[in-house]
């Protein structure tokens, strides 16, 4: 089986119902407009991407949907529960995990460390038990190293387990800064260029990841990419923004054939 | 060791016996999630009965042929286990053999079943079956992204030992009784050789073969049930199935297999392993791996290494061999042996180590002489695919450099007029599959194996290797030329990563070289000078310098030499790119194949006999995601200095 096979057989899995909807969503930087009306909808187990030119609001949507921003305008419905605005602790516990633009690893600390750190908010026992590693802390303990392990396993970084984050490839960086957020089990993973600064290889191994992540563990998974083909090839359906406006919104292939995106990518006479 | 040797004459037979001896001790360890997870012989049983009678239920007949692809995994290994148990015959693969490789063999042993390790295997087998349409069932051990395939002839490993585990129930006793009535005259497994000419070509060996050479090892060594073995070599290799596998079988040690090709360093410092078996090329990488980390070091550790790295190599290996060393030196090595020999040792997971062995291919005595020197009793030995690696191996007390050891108990060989070296020994393979002719070519009516290697016996009576026999030619003066000779001394140095040699039926020899990317890069580093790559690097004249100087050492040690004066290197080239077994520049096993060189680069070749100060080049390459592209460089052809022989005639 093919590469595009392959993927047609992932596609060919059924998408859920919508698990995260924005309605109407703006957020403004005093005069300066990021976000303007934007609406759309995550079903669940599927792969969406969000696409347009520098500056069209794609971070900024992000930070909406973890909480990190609050709009002004509009309402987000996650799981069932519908909110002016995300708190990003809730939304961390309520099962939203991201990854950075700009990484954000805790470089002096191994592979290991950093991505235990990501399974932070299902630590239960008690800050003392934990320092202590008594009884339930120990067990836990092990539980979640066997669970990082896994991810170890399924990011295929095993040879750099115990290497400090900030001696790696940016690559292999950017693999970790994946594993962290895999690490809090999310049901919605957010991407924020997953696959800036990576050289062709990279890339394809990172694409294979993401593919695996959404097939293995059934996350549906939000991704902001530059890349076209990339996007082209994973995406079940693409939102593109461009000034912090919605305009264009469905499947590659419609996206692709839109005029309103292609004006937007390659100007448009004015 | 089993007591009752005759009647434990196959694999599965010994199987039974060390889960009825040693049950509970463990016999495979995988590292697996960060952990070492221990398999003992009695679950090595279970597991390998039960995939047997999966394989049963799905039609595999004794005598047919089973695909195994994959790294050491303990799925696999019990996967060749349980062939065996049915008297099939399975036939491992290199693990990144590309997938048009393998539709030879497939087709050539009408393969109908595979067990592969993951994704990367399954696709690689789902792209040929157009080609091999007899290929009916693919069985994968880890399921990661393959749950959505929808290809009805493939099925997850736990299928399989469910299927086995039904069967089992109602058929119970049945497999132990085929077990019963095999002999060990029953083929064992089909080996691929990796064929520098033509088309691979299946070597049978039988259980018989490959018991008789593992124990004609294990009574050598004295081997025992409590070794450590590191399990990392490809399946598809003899040494790996011989020392891995057959060894375990008829001894009874345990195997460990690495996490991945990435961590063999770390996993190996975890087990320390008392029997190790490395060809040259990963004791090479190891080494190299040393000199750049002390190169970074502080000064005073860089002095420490330095000072008792000398002392190691006048000294270390006359310990080893037990020969006499003054009281003085003994405690200065104890000293060296504290502050320097032992860390190392331990870095490299080497503290435990009895005793080591290295084949394939020749040893730099340079790199030979480092790790005895570290108190490491590293041998070599000679054998082949054919032979069960049985052959020649060094006896402790007389291990040296540039010899293989005197012929093991029980092997006969001779030297031909021609310089060829034949045997007759119990490891001897029955044939090559489905091809009598090359069979008759290479064993004659009374038994006698021609190697195809070109050697002699020296004074001490150990064998020495100096190339192939069809490879050896004559300069047009009538006098040896032994390419592959100078091609292991020009490799013998940490920057020459590959060297291609020419000369027969001309006037002089000449050769292509390809440079150590990370030991060149490492040292043009520590020099300042700018690279972009290989191509670049391999252009700079400071590294042509350097490669120079490397050409005219071996030519003075080549002058000094009664039969090899006349070969040393007049003329050379630093190629553009890397040899790689991916453009068919090298086999499997890296050798590089000199007649298909000759023919691909026929310009280059032409032009370092011309006379001519550079060639264009223009070649294919195939990138690894299989695309193919082309690259073209203006190469400069370089002369060496020649030196007079110590006969004393004239030097060009």
């Amino acid at each position: 089986m093919s590469f595009d096979e392959a993927r047609l057989a992932v596609a060919a899995r059924t998408l859920g119902e919508p698990i995260l909807a924005l309605e109407g969503v703006s957020l403004a930087f005093g005069g300066v407009k990021a976000l303007s009306d934007v609406s759309f909808d995550v079903r669940e187990h599927e792969i969406r991407a969000i696409i347009g030119p520098n500056g069209a609001g794609k971070s900024s949507l992000l930070n909406v949907i973890n909480g990190v921003y609050r709009p002004h305008a509009g309402r987000i419905t996650f799981r069932g529960e519908t909110h002016h605005h995300m708190e990003p602790r809730r939304a961390a516990e309520r099962g939203i995990a991201r990854t950075f633009q700009s990484l954000a690893l805790f470089k002096g600390m191994s592979v290991l460390e950093n991505i235990l750190a990501g399974r932070n908010l299902l630590m239960k026992s008690s800050l003392f038990l934990q320092a202590l590693r008594v009884g339930p802390a120990l067990a836990e303990e092990i539980a979640h190293r066997q669970r990082v392990e896994e991810i170890i396993d399924f990011l295929e970084i095993q040879h750099v387990r115990k290497t400090p984050v900030g001696r790696l490839p940016y690559g292999l960086q950017k693999r970790v800064d994946l594993g962290r957020a895999l690490a809090a089990e999310p049901r919605v993973l957010l991407l924020d260029e997953p696959m800036a600064g990576m050289n062709v290889e990279e890339k394809q191994d990172m694409s294979r990841f993401i593919l695996d992540v959404n097939d293995e563990f059934g996350t549906t998974i939000v991704l902001i990419e530059h890349d076209m083909g990339v996007v082209m090839d994973l995406s079940d359906r693409v939102v593109v923004l461009d000034y912090g406006r919605k305009i264009a919104d469905g499947t590659p292939d419609e996206v692709r054939a839109s005029q309103a995106v292609i004006d937007a990518y390659l100007g448009v006479k004015h | 060791m089993p007591s009752d040797e005759g009647k434990l004459d196959t694999f599965p037979k010994l199987l039974l016996e060390h889960a009825r001896v040693r049950g509970a001790r463990p016999a495979i360890r995988e590292k697996d999630l960060g952990i070492w997870q221990t398999w003992t012989w009695e679950q090595v049983h279970d597991e390998a009965l039960a995939i047997a009678a999966g394989l049963a239920e799905a039609g595999l007949a004794p005598g047919a042929h089973i695909a195994v692809i994959g790294a050491n995994r303990p799925r696999l290994y019990a996967t060749l286990i349980a062939a065996q148990v049915l008297g099939a015959i399975p036939v491992p693969f290199y693990e990144d053999a590309p997938a048009q490789e393998m539709v030879y063999v497939f087709r050539d042993a009408a393969i109908a079943f595979a067990v592969v390790e993951d994704q990367e295997q399954a696709d690689k087998l789902l792209e040929i079956l157009p080609e091999c349409p007899m290929l009916a069932r693919i069985w994968y051990d880890d399921p990661r992204g393959l749950r959505n395939y929808r290809e009805p002839r493939l099925a997850p490993y736990s299928a399989l030992r469910g299927a086995g585990a039904a069967h089992l129930a109602a058929h119970p006793g049945a497999l132990e009784q085929r077990i019963a009535s095999a002999s060990g005259e029953d083929t064992a497994i089909m080996l691929y050789t990796s064929g520098t000419t033509g088309h691979p070509k299946g070597v049978v060996l039988t259980h018989a073969n490959l018991i008789a050479s593992s124990r004609a090892y294990a009574e050598l060594e004295g081997l025992g049930d409590h070794e450590e073995v590191l399990a990392y070599l490809p399946m598809a290799w003899i040494g790996q199935n011989v020392f891995s596998y057959a060894q375990w079988m008829v001894v009874g040690f345990r195997i460990n297999c690495v996490e991945s090709a990435q961590t063999i360093l770390t996993d190996m410092r975890e087990i320390g392993p008392t029997y190790y078996f490395a060809p040259p090329r990963v004791l090479e990488a190891l080494l190299t791996e040393v000199t750049i980390r002390m190169e970074d070091a502080s000064w005073v550790k860089r002095r420490l290494f330095q000072h008792f790295m000398a002392l190691a190599r006048r000294v270390g290996a006359r310990l080893l061999d037990g020969q006499p060393v003054g009281a003085l030196d003994r405690m200065r090595y104890a000293l060296g042996n504290v502050l320097v020999y032992a860390p190392l040792r331990n870095t490299l997971g080497m503290s435990r180590i009895r005793v080591a062995y290295t084949a394939g291919e020749a040893i730099g005595p340079d790199l030979f002489v480092f790790y005895r020197a570290l108190g490491i009793n590293l041998k070599q030995l000679y054998g082949s695919t054919e032979t069960s690696v049985m052959v020649c191996v060094q006896p402790d007390g007389a291990v040296r450099p540039d010899t293989v050891g005197p012929p093991m108990k029980g092997v006969e060989v001779r030297v031909l007029e021609s310089g060829e070296i034949v045997l007759r020994c119990p490891g001897l393979f029955r044939e090559y599959y489905k091809n009598p002719q090359a069979t008759a070519e290479a064993k004659d009516a009374e038994g006698w194996f021609h190697t195809g290697d070109a050697g002699f016996f020296d004074a001490s009576g150990q064998l020495r290797i100096i190339d192939r026999a069809k490879d050896v030619g004559k300069l047009s003066d009538g006098t040896l030329f032994a390419p592959k000779y100078l091609e292991n001394k020009l490799k013998f140095f940490p920057y020459i990563k590959e060297a291609v040699a020419f000369g027969d039926g001309r006037d002089a020899a000449t050769a292509m070289i390809n440079i150590d990317m990370q030991a060149v890069g490492d040292w043009a580093e520590r020099r300042g000078i700018a690279y972009s790559g290989y191509t670049d690097l391999a252009s700079k004249p400071q590294v042509f310098e350097l490669v120079r100087d490397c050409v005219e050492r071996v030519n003075a040690d080549l002058a000094a030499d009664a039969k090899l004066s006349t070969s040393q290197v007049r003329r050379f080239v630093i190629l553009h790119k890397e040899l790689d077994a991916d453009d068919g520049e090298l086999t499997r096993t890296r050798k590089v194949r000199r007649g298909y060189i000759a023919g691909k680069y026929a310009g280059i070749v032409e032009a370092l006999y011309s006379g001519a100060a550079s060639c264009t080049v223009e070649a294919q390459v195939r990138f690894e995601d299989g695309r193919v592209g082309s690259v073209r460089a203006e190469l400069p052809v370089h002369a060496a200095r020649a030196f007079a022989p110590e006969a004393g005639r004239a030097a060009a």
